[in-house]
């Protein structure tokens, strides 16, 4: 009998695969296809405040490996979230976590007070890495000094288990990473997408109605490994390791190049039943290698 | 006899309990049929159930062994048979995909999530046009075949750009009247969809269903509200997931931005703002 389960900085997931934000509804959404109960956890939709309409269409392009979006934070808003969907999805036996994001600290500290209040929920994802929206988002994480403000606004109203989702579109992840570890974060999740663009030769005109968008898919999986070894070996904070997972050979490499939990994005598009598949992979792989407890791969890549 | 009855009663029932259930399946591929060098009907078939697919559902293909096609294919389904447990889309071979979806082996696998998207409005003995181009005309017989089920008198109007790239009429024929026009005039009346002379003179119907490309549903849908006619088109947009996740290819709506791939691909088209 293999443990898979793994502790995000005192919050215990029963094993490491969760879902990333934006690429896996609110869970409703699969619950076709999979028993949502068998996940580790959900980072559910972007949230932030106010309903937001998001961008224009086109917001995807199909690139090698992968693909571009520019959804731009679509959502009915945090009290929509609250009142209406949380509601709903709290019945299942996973962990909730709610992704926010804001234009302005203020509305980040806003959307994370509400969240303090609502029982069952015991940690969020503070998105400082959108690439997609014009104001706030990225523009938080690929700063050290904002990154460093954003997170200790929200660690001073905030008192459940609190996650940084890095921006990749930096210099050195690792110094924002030290940067938010310094101000309060309980953990990191990365890497978010890589800003990237697609035009249409024929037309001459930019795919995306944003013109540049985030990359996501395999096509990215090196980078992100990289960043989650690099990131590993410059703080003490547990990581969530994102980026390309495709399959559970993908996610027990992020394990073992730092990660204590994964999640899978994108692969949820094209095989909806991808991340119980990747449980059962990681179970498989634990039990061909002889491991009791999948938390002993953390960090164990053979040097 | 009784109990042959009653296992087609609790079929039924099965059925109609499973009806808005989605599901990853896999297919073989049965056959090809060519329409010309790039429009192909392909037939999948399988050995278990076939969900119950409503007029306008459509499915994401997985393309097999192609590395440089990465999303799924969202695809209208043409038709289904529940007893010989096929399903046939109708499609145009126009990007890597869907040339990949054209030339797979006979009985190899290909697997598909479905049914997706909602469907048709369809009432009662209703007169109604069913007007579509390009491969905007998938879902009609489906459509068609449910409408006379149900007392409606169809008439199909079938816009292309020569007599080349008109298919399916003789499907359609078996459902109603099939007018055509080409823009080049090598087949029916000369010019587009929206100028043929069904528009002009006494129009009598009481409903307008329309897909293809973007700018002539537009037109139709124009049409449609100057003769106060009410209108369904069911669009095409660009999608990754197929199932509301990915929020990639929302249509501006009355409601806000939604979803084509779960509010839709059917809108009525006085809910969009296009």
């Amino acid at each position: 009998m293999v443990d898979l389960g793994v502790n995000i900085a005192g919050l215990k997931l029963k094993n490491p695969v969760t879902t990333a934000s934006g690429t896996f509804g609110f869970g409703e959404e699969f619950e076709d296809f999979i028993d949502l109960n068998r996940l580790g956890g959900i980072f559910v939709k972007g949230l932030t405040l106010k309903n937001r309409e998001g961008n224009d269409y086109p917001r995807m392009a199909e690139t090698p490996s992968g693909m571009l979006n520019a959804v731009g934070l679509q959502n009915k808003g945090i009290d929509y979230f609250i009142n209406t969907i949380y509601p709903k999805i709290r019945k299942w036996d996973t962990e909730i976590f709610p992704n926010i994001n804001g234009s302005i600290v203020e509305e980040y500290i806003e959307v994370a007070e509400k969240l303090n209040e609502v029982e069952g929920i015991n940690a969020i994802e503070l998105n400082i890495s959108c690439p997609n929206v014009k104001e706030g988002g990225m523009a938080f994480g690929v700063s050290c000094p904002s990154a460093v403000a954003v997170t200790k606004a929200i660690r001073n109203v905030y008192s459940g288990t609190l996650i940084v989702k890095l921006s990749p579109n930096v210099t050195d992840i690792t110094e924002i990473a030290k940067g938010v570890e310094g101000a309060g974060a309980d953990a990191v999740s990365l890497i978010n997408t890589l800003l990237g663009m697609a035009i249409d030769a024929d037309t001459k005109k930019p795919i995306l109605s944003t013109i540049t968008g985030g990359l996501s898919g395999p096509a990215i999986k090196p980078i992100a490994l990289r960043m989650v070894w690099q990131v590993y070996n410059a703080v003490k904070i547990p990581i969530v390791g994102i980026g390309g997972i495709m399959n559970a050979t993908d996610a027990i490499e992020f394990m073992l190049a730092g990660s204590s939990a994964i999640q899978v994005g994108t692969a949820n598009f094209i095989d909806p039943q991808i991340s119980t598949k990747i449980i059962d992979g990681i179970e498989d792989y634990c039990k061909q290698h002889s491991i009791d407890n999948v938390s002993d791969l953390i960090g164990g890549m053979i040097v | 006899m009784n109990l042959k009855i009653n296992l087609k009663i609790n079929l039924k029932i099965n059925q109609k309990i499973r009806n808005k259930m989605k599901r990853i399946q896999d297919f073989k591929v049965k056959n090809y049929r060519w329409l010309n060098d790039d429009n192909y009907i392909l037939t999948l078939s399988t050995n278990s159930n076939i969900e119950k697919i409503e007029p306008g559902n459509f499915a994401e293909l997985k393309v097999p062994d192609s590395p440089d096609v990465f999303l799924r294919r969202p695809i209208s389904v043409l038709d289904v048979d529940y007893h010989t447990k096929t399903l046939d889309f109708y499609i145009k071979a126009i990007g890597k995909g869907t040339r990949k979806l054209g030339s797979l082996d006979i009985d190899s696998d290909l697997n598909i999530v479905y049914p997706l998207g909602n469907s048709f409005k369809i009432l009662n003995n209703k007169k109604v046009l069913i007007v579509g181009g390009g491969s905007g005309i998938a879902p009609f017989i489906l459509l068609a075949s449910e409408l006379i089920k149900k007392g409606c008198e169809v008439t199909f109007l079938i816009g292309a750009r020569t007599k080349n790239d008109v298919f399916l009429t003789d499907e359609f024929s078996k459902f109603g009247n099939v007018l055509v026009t080409t823009e080049d005039g090598s087949m029916g009346e000369k010019g587009l969809v929206t100028r043929h002379s069904v528009f002009k003179g006494n129009f009598d119907f009481d409903f307008i269903y329309t897909c293809g490309p973007d700018p002539m549903m537009k037109a139709v849908a124009q049409i449609a509200d100057e003769k106060n006619v009410s209108c369904e088109a069911s669009l095409e947009n660009m999608m990754a997931c197929g199932i509301g996740a990915c929020l990639c290819c929302v249509t501006p709506t009355v409601r806000g931005n939604e979803c084509v791939c779960t509010e839709g691909p059917v809108f009525n088209s006085k809910d969009l703002k296009w």
